[in-house]
Order: C-alpha cells, then structure tokens, then sequence
C-alpha cells in the first residue's frame, strides 16, 4: 500500500511540475501577477509530494519490503540499518529519486528563501526549474520506477554492492548530488535572465550564494569520494582519473570559474555573458556526469545497471535542456551590453585569467574523459587515456592559477598598482625560491612537476596568510586597532582566505602523497617483520572474525618505532556472502607526518596457505588532502554567511558602488 | 562574427550529443575488447632492456621454444591497479613456477626502476616501451593487461585490467594450464 502511496505522490508531483512549467512563465510575459505567484505555491507542493514519495521508498527499505523489486534486488534483511537507508539511493532508480528530490527541494527554496528577487524573475526561474522537473520525473515513471513489485515476493533480498556498504560512500552520492543538481538553480536563474533580456549586478547576487552552496556541497562529494577510495579500494591511491569521477570533477571546476565571475558581475557589471554561459555550463557539466554515469558509454569502474534504452532518454533530456539552452544564449547573448571599463592590471583581468585557466582545465579534463569514444567513433579503436595525460596537461595549467590566487587578492578594481604589489610580495616570494630550492636539493631527480607544485603552494599559503595581515594592518597599526579591523573584516574575505589556503594545503598532500610515498608488498607468515619509513611492523597473524552480513579475515600487525611500542594494526579482508564478493578494509594509522597504511589479501592459491599478502604504505601528508577540502567547504560556508548575502539586494539608497580599496572577496 | 563566437558552445554541445547518440547504438559494448590476436602468433616487437635494472630485453624471439608457457605482463610505475596485481603475479613466479616477462609500457626507465627496487622484481625479462610502439602492437586499451603465451609463440589468453580477485586469478592460471604449464603446480 504505501509504495502505490509513493508512486502516487510522484504521478501528482510530475502534473503539478507541469503546471509550475508554464503558468508562471506566461503571467510574468503577460504582467499577471496571480500567475506569477502560483509557482510560489507549486514549488513547495512538489517538494511536498516528492518527499513524501522518497519516504515511501525509504519506509520499504527500512522494513526490508521484498515486494518491491528495487528494495529486493539492493537489500537485504541482514544488512545494518544505516546501510538498509543508504540503500535507499544505492541504486539507479532510487538515486535518480533523491536526483529529483534535491531538484524540488532547490525550487522550493528559491519560494522560501528569495522573497527579495522581483516576482517576474522568480516566476521564470521556477518555470524552468519545472522544465528540468518535468524531464526527470517522466524519465523516472517512465523507465525506471522504483515503486515496481513483484510478485510472489522473494524471501531475501540480493544486498548491496559490498564496496558501497561503507559510512563515507553512503554519504557521497547525497553530497554529491545536492552539487550537481544544486548547480540547476543557477541554470534556471541564466535562462530566466536570457528570456527576461536584462542581467544586472543585483542579478549576480541573487544567483551567488545559490552557486556558493552547491559548489560547497559538490566539494564535500568528491573529498567523501576520494576519502573512500583512499581507505576502501585497499590501493592507497585517492585519484584515478577514473571517467566517473573526472565528471564530477569537470562541473567543479566550472563551477569555481562561475563562483569567481559572478562576484565581477555583482561589483563591477562586467563579464555579464561570459557569467551566464558559465552558468549554463556548470549545469550541462552536471547532466553530462549523470549521463555518463548510468548510460554506459564509457567504461569505468563505478558500474550503475546501465540500459542503452534509459541512456537514449536522459540523452534527449540533455539535448533539450543544454541544446536549448546554448542556443538560447547564441541568439539573446549580443543584447547585453559589456559593463565596466578596466586596465589591463586590475582585479577584473586577474578573474579573467582565474576564469580561463579554470574552463581551459575543464574543457582538458572533458577532452580526455571522451577523448576514447571520440575515437572509437572515427577509428574504431578502443583506447583507454591514463593518468599520465591528465598529470601531463592538468596540473601544468593549475600551476599558473596558484600563482595568480596569490596576486590576485591584493589587485584592486579597474587599475591595480603592479610596482606596489611586487613590493609587498617580495618576501613571499623570496622565501617561496628558498622552498623550492630546497625540495629540489632533496629530490633532485624527483619530477619537476611535484618539486614546483610544492613551492607554489607554499607561495599560495604565505600570500593568503599576508593578504589577511595587511588588510587588519598587523603590526602595522596598535594591536588594538588591527583586532577591530580583523572583527570587521566581512566573512566572505576569511571565506575566500580560508578556502585559498585551503587549496594550498590540499596541493602540499597531493604532492607529498605521491612524491615521497614507500610502498612494500610481502608474502607474510606470522613473525615476518617489514620496516618502513621508520616504522617496524611485525605480523601477528590472521584470524577469521564475524561481522552482521560478512565473515572477516582479520590480520594483526604491531607497530614499534625505534623499538617502543606505537600502535597495533587489524587490516581486513571481509567476504560477502550474500553478494558473493569481497571488499577490502585497510588499517591506517594517521599522524602530523603522514598516514601508515595497511592492507591485506588472502592467500591465493592453496599451495601458498598461510602465506598472506601484506601492503604496507607510508604516504607523507595525505591527511592534508582532505584537511584542505574541509578547509574549502568551510570557506565556502563561510561566504554564504556573508552579510550581504543574509541581507540580500542592496536598497538603491546604500552607496551603489562598493568601495573598490577595500574588495570584499 | 561575434555573433558566429555565440554559437560554438552550442556547436561543441552537438557535436558532444552526436559522439554519445554513436556510443548508444545496442550492439556496441564499451568494456568488451576485440581479441584478434588469440590463437594467433604474437605480434613482431624488439625492445631494450629496462635501464638500470639487471634483466635482458625482451623481443618476439624470447616468447617461443621454452619449455612452456609464459606470462606477458605490460606494466608501468605510474598504474595504481598494477601495483595491486604485482603481489598476484610475484606469487605466479615464485609459488607456481610461471615464467614472467613484463613490457614496461610508457615509463620513465628511472621511475619504473625505483618502483621493481621497491616492490622487487618478478620479471625475468623486462622490455623497454618508451614510445608505446609495442603497446600497439599488442593492441592493449589500457595498462595492466596480462598475456598467456604457449611454448610456439600463440596468444592463448588475454587479460585486461589487473588480475586480482579469485576468478581473475582462476582464469589466467586455468589459461597457463591450457598453455602447458604442469596441473600441479597450480
């Protein structure tokens, strides 16, 4: 009964979707003000129907209700509560589900929240955003409802991918989505604006804090996902440049240009088309992803049940939504007329080059991810691209941008003082040359790429450090006088502070983890020592250990340093019955220096029992990858609760041109 | 003009959306890999040894007239799923009696030689790859991929991805039976 409630709810959201799709679109065209404010009504009743709809699946996966096919064949009776309501969106239909579901919650927060955007601009924007609603939720009832029975009911269920039954990967598709999607409102509120022909800065800060929050989110999905890859896959690798995990990659990169034009547009007036293509591309990003993801044009190892029936509507799906949309942009973009003048030193051209260092990357990164069936198309070959492409192109392009992330924050609006700054960065950059210099006496045959990514990061994190203290005149001024500058300092300057250090941070474990790592992989029998970064591990033995749904072969290692005893570690191996596979769990112990990393596999054939094979890694700074991504999501909240964000749209009467010596981002 | 810059975001949209209409078509199936070269010879390739690492080269010649089988393993420092199956294809050598010779496919000989230092070396012959030119011609899609060869030089077998997991491990040993490895030592 309460599946059919389900379905039901989801039928109705899909015919109140469709009312919202054009009724508020035709009253702001025709100036009827009831029209308009109908979207205000129907937004909320389809985030309504839709949560109650999710609930409905939620409710059968928590009481493990096999007549439900879905619930079925991705659960099961024995599997730990948490994991039977992450289930809840472990597979295509239920994922696609709560796809729909952060959707409407989105358009009903634009109703709630935006009280203060003229009621034309809200109506169109909740009108498209019912387009996008009416395309996946017809897409979700028409060929993939989660709602569907069988019938007799099986006694259990199939479970869950055992690889997926982990806290981190419950929580990353959730995050990951409320990005990905979340990124639609700013879609939404670009093609409003392109069909409302007028873009202003009051345009770019009502669409901000939206782009501010799914990028936050977006952040926070990928870290879970490479957290997880990190500790899971028993690799100790965090970054595969793996197809799936470069799509969701490419929108937040996108997704960061956009964040940064959208403040030149909101200060200055200028950029303003450049802003909105961005904003319909971060979009066409995100689609793009969840095309590639479920449709099974490339291969990956992240599999979805993929269906080329399935793939061919959400295909169409995206050639409405970004053919449209694209094309839309081509015919109304020359209106808008260019806003502010600037020179060629100035914060606006350092955005600029923000911004095309950041596409440039992005439009790489999607080269390279579609690059095999580009050609597979044209040659027939098939070919896979590694990660030697990626490192080769992406990172040398990121290099010039941490450079620039330094700068960037002390040039002021429309002409900066070049001389000034290099006076200022001098110090910065003399100790940055002494950094490099020394990492590259240390490693000198370590490649050039890592030895210079170090010393930029390093420079990123002196200048952000430095651009705080000059702004709060740190012993430049009475203690006094610098701690009040430091409270009235707007939030958004510690977000951007905060998330650029942040960057740094992140870039230090990347080049660390890959650069210094040591690696030892041994066939072990019980007293067999391994030594390691400093570290002698000593191997206990295995003993089989009982989980809820799996039995576990659990090794145990001791730790000793210098002889003294640190730590013990139980790497595991843990098969799935149920499932017929098994996952891998690492045992890591994390300190300032680096994590010491532990994996084990059983023996593989019956000639070598007793003989276990051991992984042993030291990674060196690893932990700072995810130190860093905290950092940026924190950064990012941070901004959001920037006052005038809270306050939103300025009343005409405040000083209309924002004081360009003291920049707020 | 500015106005024909406007549209080529919506070009490239449909150049993108006619590639992924292509790679819908129901008969084609992206992780399926031609396998032309089984039960074929192995293909003509010559390549010098691995610098710094104290095993011959390796070329077509050294695959036939052994006393059994071998295991081609293409390799390289910079695959993380090769790392994984090292451990596997070590226990191969030393467990089961195979005999391994590894392409090391598009490395740096100095980083591919840090890397055998430290997992140690399972190879008794490496061959140097460093433009990918015998890649091609073992029309490999992707790093790793395992090859089971018999005493006359025919591919019998062809493994792509790292072999790793029971039923990876199963197969290829299975293929090496198949290929003249004694069924006892497995």
């Amino acid at each position: 009964m309460i599946p059919e409630l389900g379905n039901l709810a989801l039928t109705l959201a899909l015919a109140v979707a469709v009312v919202q799709s054009f009724l508020p679109m035709l009253g702001a065209s025709r100036g009827n003000i009831l029209w308009m404010r109908s979207a205000l009504t129907t937004s909320s009743l389809q985030f309504v129907l839709i949560a109650l709809s999710f609930s409905a699946l939620m409710r059968s996966f928590i009481v493990s209700d096999f007549s439900v096919v879905n619930v079925a064949s991705n659960s099961h009776s024995l599997k730990p509560l948490l994991f039977k309501i992450a289930g809840t969106w472990g597979s295509h239909e239920g994922s696609l589900l709560l796809w729909v579901l952060i959707l409407a919650a989105f358009g009903a927060s634009v109703t709630w929240f935006g009280a203060n955007i003229p009621d034309t601009l809200r109506a169109r924007t909740l009108s498209v955003q019912a387009w996008i609603s009416v395309g996946f939720l017809s897409f979700l009832l028409l060929t993939s409802n989660p709602f569907e029975r069988v019938f007799p009911a099986p006694l259990d269920g199939n479970g869950l991918n055992p690889l997926l039954q982990d806290f981190g990967l419950a929580l990353h598709p959730p995050f990951l989505y409320l990005g990905y999607v979340g990124f639609s409102i700013v879609y939404s509120f670009a093609v409003a604006a392109l069909i409302e022909g007028r873009i202003d800065p009051a345009w770019a800060r009502w669409v901000r804090p939206w782009t501010l929050a799914a990028w936050v989110c977006l952040t926070i999905g990928i870290a879970l996902g490479s957290w997880w890859a990190y500790y899971e896959l028993g690799w100790g690798g965090w970054w595969f440049w793996d197809p799936v995990e470069n799509v969701s990659f490419i929108p937040w990169l996108v997704g960061t240009a956009l964040l940064h034009s959208a403040i030149v547009v909101e200060k200055r007036g200028a950029f303003k088309s450049w802003t909105v293509l961005l904003a319909i591309l971060t979009f066409a990003m995100s689609l793009l992803g969840t095309f590639i993801v479920r449709s099974g044009v490339l291969t990956s190892v992240h599999a979805f049940a993929t269906d080329p029936e399935r793939g061919l509507y959400i295909l169409a799906l995206l050639g409405i939504t970004i053919g449209g949309s694209l094309a839309l942009y081509a015919v109304r973009a020359p209106a808008m007329e260019a806003g502010g003048l600037y020179r060629p030193i100035s914060r606006e051209s350092g955005l600029l080059v923000n911004n095309l260092l950041l596409t440039t990357a992005a439009a790489t990164v999607l080269f390279g991810t579609l690059y095999p069936l580009l050609l597979e198309a044209v040659t027939g070959d098939k070919i896979s691209v590694g990660p030697p492409f990626f490192n080769a192109s992406f990172v040398p392009l990121m290099l010039p941008l941490i450079i620039i992330a330094g700068v960037g924050p002390f040039l002021s609006w429309k002409r900066a003082d070049l001389g000034g700054i290099v006076d200022r960065l001098k110090w910065a950059a003399g100790i940055t040359a002494v950094v490099l210099l020394i990492t590259w006496y240390l490693n000198t045959d370590g490649p050039v790429l890592g030895i210079v990514s170090f010393g930029f990061a390093i420079w990123l994190l002196l200048t952000t450090i430095q651009e705080w203290a000059w702004r709060v005149k740190l012993f430049k001024a009475p203690i006094s006088e610098s701690m009040r500058r430091a409270r009235n300092l707007p939030r958004s300057s510690y977000g951007m502070a905060l998330a650029h250090a942040g960057i740094a941070i992140a870039i230090l474990g990347f080049v660390g983890s890959t650069m210094w790592k040591s690696e030892s992989v041994t066939f072990a029998t019980p007293g067999d020592q391994v030594e390691i970064a400093g570290y002698e591990l000593t191997f206990i033995g295995a003993e089989t250990v009982l989980g809820p749904n799996y039995t576990s072969r659990q090794g145990t290692l001791q730790v000793t340093r210098d002889g003294k005893p640190v730590t013990e570690l139980y790497p595991e191996r843990r098969n799935y019955a149920v499932a017929g596979s098994s996952t891998t769990e690492s045992a890591i112990l994390s300190t300032i220096r680096g994590d010491l990393y532990t994996s084990i596999s059983e023996p593989a054939a019956e000639s070598a029992e007793g003989k276990w094979t051991l992984r042993i890694l030291f990674e060196p700074l690893v932990g700072l990858i995810w130190l860093g991504a905290f950092m940026l999501s924190l950064g990012g909240i941070l901004s959001l609760t920037d006052r005038r964000l809270r306050i939103g749209a300025p009343t005409r009467a405040q000083n209309p041109m924002p004081q360009p010596a003291f920049p707020a981002e | 003009m500015r106005r024909f810059l406007l549209f080529i975001p919506f070009l490239i949209a449909v150049a993108i959306g006619g590639f992924s209409l292509w790679g819908l078509r129901a008969d084609r199936d992206p992780s399926e890999i031609p396998s032309v070269l089984i039960s074929k010879p192995a293909p003509q390739f010559d390549l010098s040894p691995l610098e710094g690492v104290p095993v011959p080269g390796l070329s077509t010649a050294n695959l036939s007239g052994g006393d059994g089988p071998v295991l081609v393993n293409v390799f390289a420092s910079w695959c993380v799923p090769c790392k994984a199956e090292h451990a596997v294809l070590t226990r191969f050598v030393n467990t089961n009696g195979v005999t391994l010779f590894g392409i090391n496919y598009k490395d740096k000989p100095k980083e591919a030689s840090a890397w055998l230092d430290n997992l140690g070396n399972p190879y008794e012959r490496i061959g140097s790859d460093l433009d990918g030119r015998a890649g091609i011609e073992w029309g490999i899609s992707g790093v790793p991929e395992t090859f089971v060869i018999n005493s006359e030089g025919i591919v019998i077998y062809r493994h792509v991805g790292p072999v790793l997991g029971t039923k990876a491990q199963k197969q290829v040993l299975e293929a090496l039976v198949q290929a003249g490895l004694p069924q006892e030592s497995i």
